[in-house]
This record gives C-alpha cells, structure tokens and sequence, in this order.
C-alpha cells in the first residue's frame, strides 16, 4: 500500500489535487452531560481507506452520525466534495453519495434478497410495474462479483449474517457511493467472508472510492487501511499513515499511556498485593462460544484480584457472562471448589457463588422503577422470605447494613434507585451481590462512568473484598485501575487468552501483549 | 422543567384518580337526583365488579411490561364451559372455567416466555381463537336455572351483593401478592428491567407464565360472575371489548404501561371513575357518545401524566 500522506502529519490533508472528499472541521456534538466531540478535524480522501479507532466513548460512533446526518453538530462543520454539507437526515447522506454500513444490518429481514439489493431502483416494465425477472437476474449478477451464490429469492433474514452483511455492502456500492462508512464490518463474518470483504474494498478502492473502517481488530488495520484516525475522549489524538505506525504506539494512543510512562506512584484506592494461597476457587477451562470466546481458561483463587486485559472486543465481557451463566456456551466448562457449575444458567451460577457486576450498570443492572431497598434486595429476595412471602424486617435488616456498610447516598431506602447517581448506582449493585455471599466476584467496569470521590471508595472496596477472600475477577478499560488493582492480569485478544503477567505487572507490559508482543 | 410543575403531575399522577372519583361523587351528589340511593350504589359497583377483576390481572401483566388482549375472550370461554358442565353441579361448573381460563393463560404465557411472542401478538391471536372456541362450544346463548349460580349473581351477604364482595375479597389479594410476597416483587423487577432481572437470576420465564395464568383465571372468574348475573351463557357477545375497559381502568389508575410498577388500589378506583362517568353522563340524559369522548379525554389525560413522570 502506498503511504498517501507525508508521516507525521496532523489533520492536514493540504497540497492533494482533489482534496478531501469528506471531512470534519472542529466537530463538537455535546449531550447532556458529555462532550462527545471536542473539536475533531476528520478528513477522508478519494480512493483511500481510513481506519477509524478508539475505545469505548472515544466518540467514534458519534463521528460517524454527524458525518452521515443522524445528529447535526454543536459546532465545527462538516464539508462534503468541497462544500459545506448540513444533511438533513441518513437518507439525505445517503442520497449524496455516503453509504454506511452497520453492525447491525439495517435492511428488510422479510424481504427478498433481491429486492433488499435494489430497493427503490427496481427495474421496471410496462406501466411502471416491477419486472421481477429482471430484478433477480440482476441481482443475481451483482451478487456473483460478490462471491455470494444464493436464491436471490429467499427472504434476507433466512441467510447468514456475513451474506446479509455482503448485500447491505453490495447495496450500498450499487448506488454509486461515494464513501462508505463500515462499522466493525467483520464482527460477524467468518474468515472466508473477511478475505470476500477485503477484496471488495481493494475493488473500491481501485474505483476511488473513499472508505472510513471501523475495526478494533489491529491485524484488519494492517492489512487494508492506508491513513489512521485514533478518537480519545471525544478528541482526534492522532491522524497518520499506518505504515509504519508501530502497533505498540497506537494502542498506547488508544488507550492514552506514553509508551515508556512508569508512575512511581499510583492514583487509584489499591492496597496492593494479598495473599493468596491455596487451591482456585473458580476454574474456567476452554470457554468456547462461536465467533466470540476460543477457548479462555482462567482459575482464581481467594483472595486474588485477577485483572482481565485486552481491547474492547477482545472477549473481557464475553468470559464474565460466560462464567457467570449468562452466556450460553458451545465448549469449555466452570467449577467453583472442584464442583462443576451448569454453564448457560444464571441462578446455577448463583447457587455456586458466582456473580456478575455487569458492564451496562443502567441496562442490565439497576431497575430504575424500584427503589434503593428493593433494588438491593432483588437477587436475596427468596433467601429473605419464608412460604413466598418476603420478610420485611429481614429485608430492612440487610438493606441498613449495606447502605451503612457501602456509605450508598439515597434520600432514603424507597427513592427509586433510577435517580441516584452512578456511583451510588454501582454500590446499590454490589450490595445486591453482596447480600448474596458470594465466592466469586465477577466486576466488569466496576468504576466506569462514576465521579472520582465514588471511584476510589469503589475501588478500596474492591481491596477489602478480596482481603476478606473474595476471589475476585477485574475487567477494566482502564490501565491504571488494572495495573494497580490486580495481583495477576490476564490479557485476551480475539477471544483467546494472549498472555499473563504475574509479578512485574505495568501497563507497557499489558500493551506488549495486546499488540503481539512476548510475556506469550 | 420547572419544579412545582413537575410536583404537580407527579401528585396528579399519584392521586389523581382518586380526586376525579370524588369530584364525580360530589357533582352527583349536588345535580343527580336520587345518585345518593343505595340502590343506585349497589347496581353500580355490581356493573364495575367484573372489570375490576379483570383489570386486577390486566395490572398484573401490564407490570411485567406486557399486555392480555384475551381476556374478554376468555369470559366468554367461561361463560361455554358453565353451560357444558352444569349438570355436574355450580361448583365442578365454576372450576372448570377458571381451569380452562388458566389454561389459556398459561398459552399466552408460553408464548411470551418460551417462543419470545411480543405480547400483544400472543394474546392477540388467542382473543381471535378463544372466542371462536367459546362459540364452538356453545354455538348460542343457553339460559339456566341453577340456583346456586343464579344465588351467586343475585344475592347479598350483609347487604353487599356477592359479585361486590368476591371483587373486594380479589382486590385484596391481589394486593398481598404484589405488596407482600416474593413473586410481587420480582414481577415488577422484570417488568422494570428484564435484563437485570435475568442477571439477578430471577425465574423469569416462570414468572411471566405464572402472570398471565392469573390474568387468565381471573377472567374467568369474572365470566363466571357475569354469566350468573346474566342467568345464561351467552358467548358471543360476552366480554366483548372487554380488554379495552381494563386496559383503560389499569391505565388510568396510574399503572405505566412501560411496566416496573402496578398499582392495585389505582386500578380499581380507575375502573370505578369510568363506570361513574358513564353512570353520570347518562342520568344527565346524554348520549353514549358523550360518554366515550369523555372518557377519551380521561385517557388522555392519565396518559400524558404518566408521560410526564420519565
């Protein structure tokens, strides 16, 4: 690939002849509370392929929707062939010329294929009527330059993600895109069908066609982008060909770490080493799960933070549900004290001791109608009732000591727990978990989107518990949390567990393994 | 927003039902002659007490996020399954159609729970096949005389008739299960947030089936009272448009249909506000049209206060 930029640039795209096809120009996007985009310049040329990366909040979907028309800018503009553009609306985007395609295939799952392909240019006859044998025939032909080989007749929801995924592409290309935008296209393709993708995008781009790609596999990036952009906290952090951009160095722009940082002194709560001796309590051997898990095996023993690594994607969530029943598994099986747990079943793991601090506190953890007591009380609640019906006055009992004992801040037991704050939520979380005595403590994000003072109690928390000989299980997108929180970290990538660190744990190390490196 | 604005609608949202009933009350009091006779009274609550007991479940449902449009049909089911097994006696009669209402319950909650039917699909499709049931069963209205049955439509204990008192003694219960016990409590979590709820390790499959089996049996029961007050089993025209009443009384009674929270004593005071309303409007010699339009406005007004609240 040849390197389309001088390196060492910035956001710069000055001196092409055409110039930029599409582009950002000190985009702010401010919701209520968050700035999404704090002035990020963006510029995509013809014929290139662009990676566009960061974790989680970066702001990279919010990019991609002022870029396409879902949202329209706080500030800044955005310039499309030369002009400034204000669409009004994706289907105005799209109608310039600016296809996106998403995780989530966005078609008609009960139509046809066919009609999928070409919908709204149907070939018509007579009268204005659809001529469907000319439609299949035609779809039929489109498809075959993609490789895909199906009835053209069958509903699009009857087929594959990876096929349904090439004819949203097929699509997208049939009407004359400009740009195309694609959002973790690979996600749900299997090999076979990433070398199909890849080769569709060289054709693109071979036309001139301008690509933004957004991907969190690195090897993806590699191998087909010309110029990255890495998104942080709302910021564009860095623009530059990725030729020559050393992997350590862009996941350490990622993840906002110099390469060679070495604090002497941490900022979070963590006490530091415990001890932890003895047999594991959780033993996780070769989960399995089809296109997310390959074979993650894990043990923890009392008293032992384990912290799990990787990038977003690479599988942290995807083995905390596994383990804690909320993942069904294809291979790989969970025991807590040598007793096997029934993977795929929540209140089995339960029974074990197993529980999960899930990721999305607001979607999968709080029920924001119920109050602060009910809330806490929600998992015990069979353990805090006789003959079905609860005991109120074991409730209350359980409830004062976790509110006293986790300093929760609520007007009151029965104010509806939707109105406390995030950090106050998460408490409200692990109390319910630790009303159930747990042996196992799954945490993922435990400390992510809540204020500082709520962080550090989190955190000197998270200590305690594992003094008192928790076993404890630690995913963080946050380095610092991870290096000073863990006695062992774990790094996953793409599914698999990639490396371990045990006694010299720094972040250069957990980024060495994300990107490849040795500690194998 | 504003702060007392929000109060407001907040306390609206609360109470208001209850100060509609008791405004309706006192406007009757003052301009309807004869509303304040205790015959009046009681015809209106035995008018309301089916309602009620449907609604009652309908709540039920309604606070695990979810809807039973079969209810009327199931009325009529039972209305057909008193006629079939009369000659065994009221009391085999009356258990079996809370049987076959409880059956058909648990088929839409089958359907929710297990296939992953949306719910007003699922019971959709049995408000269309229930009744075409009923009317296989018993293809036209058949008067009884049974004197147990006919007792239980007529008669008073204490002067309160018993149709009234099997509505109040329902409410009750209903309300021990949502207030008071285990199953109460995780109905309304899984309503709140299915998720979480599932990641807490709540049962709950279990307990949306179990939901729309009690919404099923207790509108049976209420068919059964209707069809006693009735003396015949009517089931083509029993029930009908049934699921609308309810819905209305448990919206309007302060219960979101988003689910999360049921309101038991709110949802019978809102069956009660309706009923008034119509009651009223029709001694003041309105037509039946005014009454819908009204109660549209009713709706809409409850509606919006829940609204408000999020």
């Amino acid at each position: 690939m040849p390197g389309r930029d001088a390196p060492g640039s910035g956001a710069g795209t000055a001196g092409r002849t055409a110039g930029p096809v599409l582009e950002a120009r000190d985009a702010v996007k401010v919701f209520p509370g968050v700035t999404a985009l704090d002035g990020v310049s963006f510029s995509l040329d013809q014929g290139e392929v662009h990676a566009l990366v960061g974790e989680n909040g970066a702001g990279k979907s919010t990019l991609i929707k002022v870029l396409t028309g879902v949202y329209r800018l706080d500030g800044g503009e955005v310039r499309y062939r030369g002009e400034r553009a204000e669409f009004g609306s994706p289907l105005e985007a799209q109608r310039a010329g600016i296809a996106t395609i998403y995780q989530e295939v966005n078609l008609v799952p009960q139509m046809s294929v066919a009609r999928n392909l070409l919908l709204g240019r149907e070939p018509r006859g007579r009268l204005g009527l659809i001529d469907f044998a000319a439609m299949r025939e035609r779809a039929t032909a489109v498809l075959r330059e993609y490789g895909i080989d199906v009835d053209v007749r069958r509903p699009l929801g009857s087929l594959g993600l990876g096929v349904q995924q090439m004819v949203a592409l097929a699509r997208a290309i049939q009407a004359d895109a400009r740009v195309v935008i694609m959002d973790e296209p690979t996600s749900s393709l299997e090999p076979r069908e990433v070398e199909t993708l890849f080769a569709v995008i060289a054709g693109l781009k071979a036309r001139g066609t301008a690509i933004v790609y957004v991907s969190h596999r690195l090897e993806e990036l590699y191998r087909i982008c010309d110029r990255v952009t890495v998104l942080r906290d709302g910021r564009a952090v860095h623009t530059g060909p990725l030729a020559g951009l050393d992997r350590l160095r862009l996941i350490s722009l990622m993840l906002g770490r110099a390469v060679s940082e070495v604090r002497a002194e941490g900022l979070t709560k963590f006490a530091g080493h415990h001890d932890s001796a003895g047999e594991p309590v959780l033993r996780a051997e070769g989960l399995a799960r089809r296109n997310l898990l390959r074979g993650v095996s894990l043990a923890v023993r009392p008293g032992e933070i384990v912290g799990l690594g990787g990038l977003l994607g690479s599988g942290r969530s995807e083995t905390a549900k596994a383990i804690a029943g909320a993942l069904p598994l294809d291979e790989g099986r969970v025991s807590v004290n040598g007793r096997a747990v029934p993977g795929g079943s929540v209140p089995a793991a339960i029974e074990a001791g197993v529980v999960l601090l899930p990721e999305d506190r607001k979607a999968e953890g709080i029920v924001p109608t119920l109050s602060v007591r009910d809330n806490i009380a929600l998992a015990a609640l069979p353990r805090l009732s006789r003959a079905g019906i609860v005991s109120e006055a074991e409730v209350d009992r359980v409830v004062a000591a976790f509110v006293d004992r986790l300093r929760i801040k609520a007007a009151g037991p029965h104010q509806p727990a939707g109105e406390l704050s995030g950090g106050n939520q998460q408490k409200v979380l692990l109390a319910r978990w630790l009303a159930m005595n747990p042996k196992v403590l799954l945490l993922d994000e435990p400390t992510r989107g809540i204020d500082v003072g709520a962080k550090a109690e989190v955190q000197a928390l998270i200590d305690e518990l594992a003094g008192d000989g928790l076993a404890v299980v630690l995913i963080s997108s946050d380095l610092e949390e991870l290096v000073e929180g863990s006695d062992r970290v774990v790094v996953l990538r793409e599914g698999a567990v990639a490396g371990e660190l045990h006694d010299d744990i720094t972040e250069d190390g957990i980024m060495a393994v994300i990107a490849g490196g040795g500690h194998g | 927003m504003a702060e007392p604005a929000r109060g407001r609608i907040a306390w609206f949202q609360e109470y208001g039902v209850y100060a509609a009933v008791g405004v309706l009350l006192l406007f009757n009091a003052a301009f309807t002659p004869h509303f304040l006779a205790l015959d009046n009274f009681r015809t209106q609550l035995v008018q309301v007490a089916p309602i009620v007991i449907v609604a009652l479940g309908m709540a039920l449902v309604i606070g695990t996020e979810g809807i039973d449009l079969s209810v009327g049909s199931v009325m009529a089911l039972s209305a057909s399954v008193i006629a079939l097994y009369l000659g065994y006696g009221a009391a085999p009669a009356i258990l079996m159609a809370v049987l076959a209402g409880a059956l058909v319950g648990a088929a839409n909650g089958a359907l929710v729970a297990f296939v992953g039917v949306q719910p007003i699909v699922a019971t959709l499709a049995l408000l269309v096949g229930v009744r075409g049931l009923a009317n296989v069963l018993l293809p036209q209205l058949k008067e009884f005389v049974n004197p147990t049955l006919v007792a239980i439509g007529s008669d008073s204990v204490a002067g309160i008739p018993i149709v009234v008192l099997a509505a109040v003694a329902l409410t009750a219960a209903v309300a021990f299960v949502v207030r008071r016990t285990t199953f109460g409590r995780q109905l309304v979590a899984v309503g709140g947030n299915r998720a979480a709820s599932r990641l807490s390790g709540l049962p709950v499959r279990r307990i949306l089936l179990t939901v729309y089996v009690i919404s099923g049996a207790l509108a049976a029961v209420a068919g059964v009272l209707a069809t006693s007050r009735l003396q015949a089993s009517d089931p083509t025209s029993l029930g009908l448009f049934m699921e609308l009443s309810a819905i209305t009384a448990v919206v309007v009674g302060g219960t979101p249909l988003s689910g999360g929270r049921v309101r038991v004593l709110g949802t019978v005071m809102g069956a009660v506000l309706m009923q008034l309303l119509q009651a009223t409007l029709i001694k003041h010699n309105l037509p039946q049209s005014w009454t819908q339009m009204a109660q549209a406005v009713i709706i809409l007004a409850a509606v919006y206060a829940a609204r408000e609240r999020r």
